[in-house]
């Protein structure tokens, strides 16, 4: 299977000391690759490298036959590279549906972006019967929902999601989970899940990646991350 | 009863252009956290240019546009130019530079037009309507009326209902993730500081034919008024700006009218004073919300 997301020997960081110190990882298409690690580990900085957020100092990464390093920020979602930011990102003046179509505005044709709205909506229900709330009014689930939701629109090719568990209850992990799970089935997105919540992360991952201190310690399938008691107990202590 | 009738309807009017011109502050504060110190000579500029095209061709309207068309350009150059440049870690960093950009215009247009009055005519009789013998307001106060409520209505359009402003809302609020789905947020902010810079210069060629004339100060007053109104509703509240800017022109038209006729610049600081002390955040902010 091709790899849509090449990243090569990346070293990236905020100031003198490197965050991230080459880091190679490579994400088949239509997979999603589980980025675990405890915190510090480089891995916001790792989807924030590759979101051009920050700019690596040494490394390359291809997206798609692209070498990001050419690509502005702006210009990541109409490539088809969407990502959603630790805490979701919602902005939480605008309602519900300013947010959903916030995602889409890139977009020349209207037509079709309304349609990629509607999508949207149909995935997520609850979005739906709150679409004139504001975001500060919405619960963490509604607001990951919306999160996701709204990268959604841009239909993308790849996905990067940070933390998307971060301060919510289990069953609403299970469900996006779940999502996530389907989404690749359905759709064959791609998708970089950065997380510290171990267990829902690898109950959907098809590859497992696990960094420590920014480096990438171990890059193995997701099963093999499931069932290697010693590799758990190493690296992601249970 | 007549006279506070007629101070009333004074004071509308004046508020109105302070209100326009609170918006302006207001606009430039949501979209960079900076309190554009240089507002007042920004008008001021354009209204030179517009005093130099209607001298040329005769027409206050083309003069109008030319503040209009002016404003857009200064502001976006103030902001490309200049503001982009600033380190922003101080707010303090902010409001010296902008005070420089005061310094730089005002030696500008001083250098260019003198530093006299210039005649400085609307386009309406400025004289009150009489109304059972209650001189009530003048043709000129119905367009600086008309003219705000515009404004007011277009800027309102613009930001609830078009992609363009729903990409600036989204830039001012969350600038980092606006980037990620695709919004270009420097351009969003040249944009903002154009249209705030046009609705000031707009707020200047309503206001200063009802002073003494051009001059390269001839704003100074106006804008302390005027950020006093945005005070007042709330830095962060466009509604706010619009109802301070009533307000303020109401309170200085009352003082003017019943204590003593040269009282306003006074009337204007304590009545900042007072806002800033009893309630900084102003009447109208949405700041609580914003930390939700």
């Amino acid at each position: 299977m091709s790899a849509i997301l090449e990243i090569n020997g990346v070293t990236a960081g905020y100031g003198a000391a490197p965050v991230l110190q080459d880091v190679s990882i490579s994400v088949p298409t239509g997979t999603i690759c589980a980025v675990l690690g405890a915190n510090g580990a480089g891995k916001t900085t790792l989807l924030r490298t590759l979101s051009g957020l920050l700019k690596p100092t040494a490394g390359q990464v291809v997206f798609d036959g692209q070498d990001l390093r050419e690509v502005k920020v702006e210009h990541l979602i109409r490539l088809g590279l969407a990502h959603v930011p630790e805490g979701r990102g919602v902005v939480t003046e605008l309602t519900v549906d300013e947010n959903l179509r916030l995602g889409g505005l890139w977009r020349k044709d209207r037509a079709d972006a309304r349609r990629a709205l509607d999508e949207v909506y149909q995935l997520f229900e609850p979005l739906q019967r709150r679409r004139s709330s504001a975001g500060h009014q919405l619960s963490g689930g509604e607001r990951q929902m919306l999160a996701l939701g709204r990268a959604l629109v841009a239909r993308p090719k790849v996905l990067l999601l940070d933390e998307p568990s971060l301060g919510l209850a289990p069953r609403v992990t299970a469900q996006i989970m779940a999502l996530l799970r389907q989404l690749r089935d359905d759709t064959g997105l791609t998708v970089l899940l950065v997380e510290q919540n171990v267990r829902s992360a690898l109950s959907v991952a098809d590859e497992g990646v696990v960094m420590s201190l920014g480096r990438v310690v171990v890059s193995t399938s997701a099963e093999q991350l499931r069932g290697d008691d010693e590799l758990r107990h190493a690296y992601l202590g249970f | 009863m007549d006279k506070l009738l007629s101070l009333t309807f004074i004071g509308l009017s004046r508020g109105a252009v302070y209100s326009a011109f609170a918006l302006a502050l207001v606009l430039i504060w949501r979209a960079a956290r900076i309190v554009n110190f240089a507002q007042g000579a920004m008008a001021v500029a354009t209204a030179y240019a517009a005093y130099s095209v209607t001298k040329a061709t005769d027409s206050y309207w083309l003069g109008f546009v030319a503040a209009l068309v002016g404003g857009l350009v200064l502001g976006a150059l103030v902001e490309r130019g200049v503001m982009r440049f600033v380190d922003h870690s101080a707010p303090l960093n902010n409001v010296i530079v902008a005070l420089g950009v005061v310094l730089v215009i005002t030696a500008i247009v001083g250098m260019i037009y003198g530093n006299q009055f210039l005649p400085f005519e609307g386009p309406f009789d400025q004289r009150p309507l009489m109304v059972g013998g209650t001189g009530l307001l003048s043709p000129y106060d119905l367009f600086v009326l008309g003219t705000v409520l515009l404004i007011v209505v277009l800027l309102a359009l613009l930001f609830t209902r078009t992609p363009v402003g729903l990409r600036m809302r989204a830039s001012a609020f969350a600038p980092e993730v606006s980037r990620l789905l695709g919004v270009n947020v420097a351009g969003m902010l040249t944009l903002g500081w154009a249209l705030a810079a046009a609705v000031g210069a707009v707020g200047g060629m309503l206001v200063i034919p009802t002073e003494l004339g051009l001059h390269p100060h001839a704003m100074d007053l106006v804008f302390v008024s005027a950020f006093t109104a945005a005070v007042v509703g709330g830095l962060d509240s466009p509604v706010g700006a619009v109802i301070g800017g009533i307000f303020v022109g109401l309170v200085l038209t009352y003082s003017t009218g019943y204590i003593a006729s040269d009282i306003t610049p006074v009337a204007i600081l304590v009545l900042l004073l007072v806002v800033l002390l009893v309630r900084p955040g102003g009447l109208f902010s949405t700041t609580a919300a914003r930390h939700v």
